[in-house]
């Protein structure tokens, strides 16, 4: 079944995971062996490249925890992941420090992203450091300067500090330094949700011009439901650690099947205050069962929902 | 509601705030006025650094002092003056009169007491009620915010409870003392989202049921949407563009609301007939050197050279609404309808 | 509200919207003169510092030179603190003497935090086994107090001054091990310290270039009150007998001395005894002053 999930006839995916789970050992005194808390348990997906796939869901859902296993930050206790073909659990940790070069993550909170002691200008010229050691200083200085001018942020605040910045700026520097080395896959975890409204859009039009100058694909892991159906081709939605529905974005937001992808979205405030009146009015879908989710079922081409337990 | 008469439950005038820092004086609040009815609920929009909570905050006495001052203006609550009462009649004031919830329920309840006793408190403290009263009205108050099992979660500690049930103790621990006016300051901000359309709905239906004023202050545009009578639209700590809700959203008049409009992309819209998000340009004021005139003047493409100078006074928009108030010295539906006709 | 440049206009506005971190130098310098202690505190360590260094040049007499008619005298216009048992002059002895304590601080901490830094960075950085069998080391070491465990390898290294800096280094360096190792760990949970990670940073350069320099402060704070603690231990080792050997000064060795003279010359224990409590103290505002500076909640 498994196979089946990328969409449509699709090249060959950027990035594969199937079975992908993450436990958590619980600390038990003495006696009670093997207590483990699922936090992920069997996620299976593809990202063509240049697409964008958006991962919602509520806190505890598991979505930040895919996010840094696809990365290998914190590796999945099951399951695989492959970049571009290689499985990534087989590399070496020094190759898999010279994967980094293709896969990037821009994390949430740009305030806390930065290094306090390390101007912007040198945190984001490590990526050549590290990965183009072959390089000579000025040609290391204008390749920044040249990725400062491509996210909006004049080159002559290199030598600044990250406190002399504001949160969208802050956020641009780290996207900066994610496109340094012209990776394919970029995993986003949650990177609007600390920012301002008003600067909200700026970084979403950004991620957007970039992917299409530089063929990226996204991970786009967010709360925001609005944005994610704005920015992302297809949508996974997660709860208690699996996809309970995937699908194509638009099928998924006007033809939602599974009951906590409907409770979901009816949730989302609206900006108009007729609608908005008239959604509050209406009685809101009741949470479903306690169970666990099933197994994925593909109900139309391309959307898979879980089975019922 | 907006429109009701008699005197206004709260009317805030020219409040200013500042702060002193290390980078110099920071001007948090630049002279806002407003008034609120009873009844009626306000939505305060605004981002970091618009003054949206800190000008709360200030007219409680919540505000630490230094490095915070007031430095002038009076906020007249039922006819008194709260910044020149005595902190003691304050505290009467607060928690009694004016009930508050604030954005994190996780540390704003004390983990080391019961929940009992946390909502016991104001009430022993304020309505002077004995134990076996204060603990019966503990229950009803559970009741009211549908905690289901009230009797029993009572001797709960705080961790027993989950994020969006927190939340609802906070509330009625805001409402304990039949308050006047409820403040919501990003009350359901750090909730999941089905957990803020729980609290939403809770809030909707005690207003019903008890008649207070509200003052709900959010960044986000949806939320008011819904709950709103009276929309006001906070930038570095001046007050942009207030207004029936409705009003707001169908017909702003600065920029800086349209702007927020504009950007949030929409949940009906499909993938094919989107269109790039509108997005306001720059970033907001550093607060240590906001620009002269009108503050939000650098981001917008509106702004005309008096705005780069002068403040523009928030008055009545020219053929808006009866109380849509405006600062603006732009023209903005006449602008928009120049960039319709090309 | 442009609609649609690829590249937004945010070029040219810098707004340092919220300050969090460590600003620059000058604002450092600024925060620490806005505090008296530490400004006297500063004082204190600069003059004892250049008191050490020009000894040869300010004091007025050889330390070591005795005049028999100077024997326990009192002060005096040729000898303003007056003179020793075997008539040597007080000052010149305070003066020689801030070498063995000041170098006896330095020293030692230098060797304390040039040994415990790194083996609390291993700990924290590598955590597990390796962590679990550094921090019970260090735990018992730092179950033993302080003053006792130098004074213990001072007798058991033998009597000399090198002996009494080695035995308090090393003494210290416990505290340095459990320091570093916390402000690894809590640096390391930064998001910042992921992102390192993210782009391809080799453990070592992780712990070197970004979290070393996170820690610095506190290190350096720790080892400013650390130096008086040292000035102590000196001066209780040479009181023992274990630090600076006689002839030559040490501000401790001149109390051990003195100790026996208490009546008939007190001012031979009166200015060691006020030296080591402005060293001590000068040191500890210093510190202080220091945290308060660099702490990132201090300012807002």
């Amino acid at each position: 079944m498994t196979a089946r999930l990328s969409l449509g006839a699709t090249p060959r995916p950027v990035i594969s995971v199937r079975h992908l789970s993450k436990a958590y050992p619980l600390r038990v005194w003495w006696g009670g062996r093997g207590h483990v808390f699922q936090a992920v348990r069997d996620v299976s997906f593809d990202i063509a490249p240049g697409e964008t796939l958006g991962l919602v869901g509520e806190s505890g859902s598991g979505k930040s925890t895919i996010g840094r296993a696809v990365t290998m930050l914190n590796p999945p206790t099951a399951g695989t992941v492959a970049f571009e073909g290689t499985d990534l659990a087989t590399l070496t940790p020094q190759a898999m420090r010279r994967m980094r070069s293709r896969i990037q993550t821009v994390f949430q909170d740009p305030y806390a992203a930065l290094n306090p002691r390390m101007s912007v200008g040198a945190y984001v010229a490590e990526a050549f450091r590290l990965h183009r050691p072959e390089m000579a200083a000025q040609d290391r200085r204008d390749a920044v300067a040249q990725l400062f001018g491509r996210v909006g942020l004049d080159p002559v605040f290199m030598v600044r500090y990250p406190h002399q910045f504001s949160g969208g700026q802050r956020q641009r520097i780290c996207i900066a330094r994610a496109i340094a080395l012209k990776p394919s896959f970029i995993v986003a975890d949650e990177p609007i949700a600390a920012l301002d409204v008003s600067i909200q859009a700026q970084v979403v039009n950004l991620l957007q011009d970039l992917q299409a100058d530089l063929g990226l694909s996204y991970l786009f892991i967010s709360h925001d439901l609005r944005m994610v159906r704005y920015l992302c081709h297809r949508v996974a939605v997660l709860w208690r650690g699996r996809i309970v529905e995937l699908a194509e974005s638009d099928r998924l937001y006007d033809d939602p099947r599974h009951p906590y992808t409907r409770r979901l979205l009816a949730a989302v405030p609206l900006p108009d205050p007729a609608a908005e009146r008239a959604r509050l009015a209406a009685a809101a879908p009741a949470p479903h069962g306690a169970g666990l989710p099933g197994d994925l079922v593909e109900v139309a081409p391309g959307h898979w929902v879980a089975a019922e337990d | 509601m907006t429109g009701s008469v008699g005197p206004p439950l709260l009317d805030v005038r020219d409040l200013r705030v500042a702060f002193d820092t290390e980078g110099g004086v920071v001007h948090a609040v630049n002279g806002i006025s407003y008034t609120l009815h009873e009844g009626e609920t306000l939505g305060v929009v605004g981002e970091s650094g618009s003054g949206k909570s800190v000008h709360v905050l200030a007219m409680l006495g919540l505000i630490p002092r230094p490095p915070g001052r007031i430095v002038g203006g009076q906020v007249l609550f039922r006819g008194r003056d709260l910044l020149a009462l005595p902190e003691r009649h304050l505290r009467r004031v607060r928690g009694a009169e004016i009930g508050f919830v604030f954005q994190d329920p996780m540390s704003s309840l004390n983990p080391g007491m019961t929940v009992a006793a946390q909502i016991i408190e104001p009430l022993r403290i304020h309505l002077g009620l004995d134990r076996r009263a204060a603990r019966a009205r503990a229950r009803d108050l559970l009741d009211l915010v549908r905690i289901p099992d009230a009797a029993a979660r009572l001797d709960q500690y705080p961790h027993e409870f989950s994020g969006g049930q927190r939340q609802r103790v906070m509330i009625a621990i805001g409402l304990a003392c039949r308050p006047k006016l409820l403040i919501a300051d990003e009350a359901t901000t750090a909730l999941d989202v089905t957990v803020q359309a729980e609290i939403i709905a809770l809030v909707q239906e005690l207003k019903r049921e008890l008649g207070m004023a509200i003052i709900w202050i959010t960044h986000d545009l949806g939320v008011v949407a819904g709950l709103s009578d009276t929309v006001q639209v906070m930038y570095a700590g001046r007050i942009l563009e207030r207004g029936p809700v409705d009003d707001i959203f169908r017909d702003p008049r600065n920029a800086y609301t349209l702007g927020l409009l504009r950007s949030l992309p929409d949940l009906s819209r499909g993938r094919a007939g989107r269109r790039r998000l509108q997005q306001i340009d720059g970033s907001p004021p550093d607060m240590h050197h906001p620009p002269p005139g009108d503050p939000f003047a650098p981001r917008n493409t509106y702004a005309t050279p008096r705005c780069r100078t002068e403040m523009p006074p928030l008055i009545q928009a020219p053929g808006a609404a009866p109380g849509h108030l405006v600062a603006a010295w732009y023209d903005l539906p006449a602008r928009l309808a120049e960039e319709r006709a090309p | 509200m442009s609609t649609g440049t690829p590249v937004t206009g945010a070029a040219g506005i810098a707004a340092p919207a919220r300050i969090r971190e460590p600003g620059s130098l000058a604002a450092f310098w600024r925060r620490l003169c806005a505090r008296p202690g530490a400004v006297i505190g500063l004082a204190i360590v600069v003059a004892v510092v250049g008191m050490a260094a020009l000894a040869d040049v300010i004091a007025p007499y050889d330390p070591t030179a005795t005049d028999w008619g100077a024997v326990r005298a009192a002060p005096s216009l040729a000898h303003p603190f007056g003179g020793d048992e075997v008539g040597r002059d007080v000052l010149s002895r305070i003066i020689y003497g801030a070498r063995a304590s000041l170098g006896a601080g330095l020293v030692s901490v230098g060797l304390a935090v040039a040994l415990g830094l790194p083996i609390g960075l291993v700990a924290g950085y590598a955590g597990g086994w390796v962590d679990g069998a550094i921090m019970r080391l260090t735990d018992a070491l730092l179950a033993i107090p302080f003053l006792i465990l130098a004074i213990a390898l001072a007798a058991f290294l033998g009597p000399s001054l090198t002996n009494a800096m080695l035995a308090i280094g090393l003494s210290a360096t416990s505290i340095f091990v459990r320091l570093t190792r916390a402000q690894v760990r809590a640096v390391a949970a930064e998001e910042f310290v992921e992102a390192a990670r993210a782009v391809g940073n080799p453990p070592w350069r992780i712990a070197l270039v970004h979290i070393l320099p996170n820690i610095v402060p506190a290190i350096l704070v720790q080892a400013t009150l650390t130096i008086a603690a040292a000035i102590i231990a000196e001066a209780s080792l040479s009181f023992l007998g274990l630090g600076q050997q006689p002839p030559e000064p040490s501000w401790g060795a001149m109390l051990n001395v003195a100790k026996n003279f208490m009546e008939q010359a007190p001012w031979m224990a009166i200015w060691p005894g006020v030296s080591i409590f402005l060293a001590v103290l000068a040191f500890n505002l210093l510190g202080d002053g220091l945290r308060d500076a660099l702490d990132p909640r201090q300012r807002t």
